[in-house]
């Protein structure tokens, strides 16, 4: 809890109306319930781990953020003032301040360009060059930063000539080059190869470190949250169902999801692998659970938990969770 | 007992810029009933050897040597010799394979009751309608799969029930050896686990043999008994799980291990590997994983180490040919 909060989230709620498939009731299609009332902060400085499984509205949140599309309710706040930023001028200037990196780094760059065109772009974009040697001389500075060196063969070299790795640095590079507040990372390592993973994530950490950049690191990996976050929040279903430090969710996680997803993940240390839970698959968010949505797969489901939503159990230091067990 | 030897095989990518060994020289053994697990990064070949012991490379690949010989009862065949006929025969029958994703490898234009019981029409003949009817009923139930879905179409499953029926289909008739090639990669955790619970109760069950091919090493340490490790097209180190876990010999190995953030115990600092996999085409001379390797030394990229027994598994890494094995020779 260094850094001053810089993005933020209130109260975000993204529904989508599929534009084909069948109507429901008075002709209307039914919403799918991407992501319900999720409040986040990302403060300067600091690593913020979104956690949860494909589906769970992860990167549905990540778009709210950047504004790649509008929420049905809620705030998106830069520096404590709601934005609305979606086109011209005012979302360019919020692109400035709030960057994305993706998680495929084949599919983020331009295959017919070399790696200066894809770093000069937002530096020409964005105003911050004037003239080609200094367009140059900046190009040459971010490849730096992201430790592709030597630099003057970097920036010659076509997407395809680059490995996984080197492509995500560049991506990152290129997300750098508006010299942002904040930056979110969908995914960005879940592409790449294992030994290779932690290269980029240091990177990543030591960027927010020394700009101070404020991150929000979006993954299915909580294991890799656990070592890169300083706070993780787990979603499930659409709704944040747990928020703590890294360490200590990982370590006592309370909600009966966060339990399920550590015991799950593969972990050799483990003396005997735990049997299988069957529990089934996450539910639709065409037509969610009612109360609390994860409830047909929990094993201390009480009766209360279908019907009523939980509220948000405060356990200290920031710590809450969503869970009828802890409500007194 | 071995129902499966790979011997020496190699298979080669011809392209314009030039041959890459994807697979190099590699010499494996699956027991009867055992779960092998075959580790490595993209590009490592691990892919393209389970490809090639199914026989389903396609050109540009091709194999330029070795043998895969498959034991039955009181026979041994090569199956990179079989004739068409005889091939046709052995897919399914006793050798099936799962690929990763099932959304491409089931049809989407049919029900997956009917896709099993293709497999039973094309391959048991003599099997009645109302047999079959029973048996994939059966074969779904077993993989957790309730009946009445068997007239439902791909599209209406989710990722896990697809990947069951894909393995129910392998499944279908009783094949000896199963290759699975990154059969829980496009799923979520959750899920992975129960898929994974249930390969083990189903070969604890059917007795089959499993090659399961994945990046994720600590995943293959939970479910196999033996694994080999690839780098580069090579086979650089097998060992039982235990032991891979416990002391790792190849450098690549503990490098890989050491790549991997715990959920448990304290936050040991990650080391990772530096560099990135090798070029295909241009590889380093001697160990292909030298330029990564902090334990390389000037031989190294000239010798290119071979796959040695060593006090337990077998390693190819000079660091090894150097002490003890030498003497035990």
């Amino acid at each position: 809890m260094s850094g001053k909060v810089v993005l933020e989230g209130r109260n975000l709620t993204k529904h989508f109306t599929a534009a084909r498939g069948p109507r429901g009731r008075l002709g209307r299609r039914p919403p799918v319930r991407a992501v319900e009332e999720v409040s986040l902060s990302l403060r300067a400085g600091s690593v913020t781990a979104l956690v949860g499984e494909s589906g769970c509205g992860k990167s549905t949140v990540a778009r709210l953020l950047a504004q790649v599309y509008p929420t049905t309710s809620g705030d998106v706040l830069l520096h404590g003032e709601a934005v609305r930023a979606h086109r011209g001028a005012a979302f360019r200037d919020y692109r400035r301040q709030v960057q994305l990196i993706f998680q495929d780094p084949f599919a983020s760059l331009n295959p017919f360009h070399r790696v200066r065109y894809h770093l000069a772009r937002p530096l020409r974009i964005h105003g911050h060059v004037r003239s080609a040697a200094e367009e140059t001389e900046q190009v040459a500075e971010l490849l730096e930063r992201v430790s592709l060196t030597p630099t003057d063969q970097f920036m010659d070299k076509m997407p395809h000539e680059l490995s996984g790795g080197q492509r995500q640095r560049v991506a990152i590079a290129r997300a750098l080059a508006v010299q942002p507040v904040a930056l979110i990372a969908d995914e960005p390592v879940s592409m790449l190869d294992v030994s290779i993973r932690l290269g980029v994530l240091r990177l990543l950490e030591k960027l927010a470190d020394e700009s101070g950049l404020a991150l929000l690191y979006i993954t299915h990996d909580i294991a890799s949250a656990r070592y890169f976050a300083e706070e993780i929040m787990v979603m499930y279903a659409g709704r944040l169902i747990e928020r703590g430090a890294s360490e200590e969710l990982t370590q006592s996680p309370k909600h009966p999801y966060t339990q399920l997803l550590l015991e799950s993940a593969p972990d050799p240390d483990r003396v005997a692998p735990p049997g299988s839970t069957r529990r089934g698959e996450p539910p639709s968010l065409i037509d969610p659970p009612s109360g609390c949505r994860f409830h047909p797969r929990c094993p201390v489901a009480m009766p209360v938990c279908s019907e009523k939503t939980p509220p948000r159990t405060q356990l200290g230091d920031g710590r809450w969770t969503e869970c009828w067990q802890y409500e007194k | 007992m071995n129902v499966l030897e790979i011997r020496g095989l190699s298979v080669d990518y011809l392209s314009a810029g030039g041959t890459v060994h994807a697979v190099d020289d590699v010499s494996l053994d699956l027991r009867r009933g055992e779960i092998l697990g075959l580790a490595g990064e993209s590009g490592s070949g691990k892919s393209t050897l389970a490809h090639a012991i199914g026989r389903l490379l396609r050109p540009p690949a091709m194999i330029t040597a070795g043998s895969v010989v498959y034991h039955r009862k009181d026979e041994q065949v090569d199956v990179l010799k079989l004739a068409p006929k005889a091939l046709r025969a052995f897919r399914w029958k006793e050798l099936a394979v799962v690929f990763q994703s099932a959304m491409n490898s089931l049809n989407p234009v049919m029900a997956v009751g009917a896709q099993i019981d293709d497999v039973l029409r094309i391959h048991e003949p003599d099997m009645s309608r109302k047999a079959r009817g029973e048996r994939v009923v059966e074969l779904l139930r077993r993989v957790g799969i309730s009946a009445d879905r068997r007239k439902s179409y791909p599209h209406e499953l989710s990722g896990g029930m697809r990947q069951r029926a894909a393995i129910a289909i392998a499944l279908a008739l009783n094949p000896e050896v199963i290759v699975m090639d990154e059969p829980t990669t496009a799923l979520d955790v959750v899920v992975q686990r129960d898929i994974l619970h249930e390969i083990r109760t189903l070969k604890d069950e059917y007795g089959f043999a499993v090659i399961f091919i994945t990046h994720d090493l600590s995943l293959l340490m939970e479910i196999s008994d033996r694994i080999a490790i690839m780098y580069a097209g090579r086979v650089v180190e097998t060992g039982t799980a235990k032991e891979l876990h416990r002391s790792p010999r190849h450098p690549y190995t503990l490098g890989l291990l050491r790549s991997f953030p715990k959920l448990r115990g304290p936050r040991e600092d990650l080391l990772g590997i530096p560099g990135t996999p090798p070029d295909l085409r241009d590889l380093p001379p001697g160990c292909a994983f030298h330029p990564r390797c902090q334990s390389a030394f000037d031989d190294c990229g000239r010798v290119s180490p071979r796959l040695l027994p060593g006090p337990h598994g077998e390693v190819a890494c000079l660091l090894n040919e150097n002490t003890g094995v030498e003497v035990q020779a």
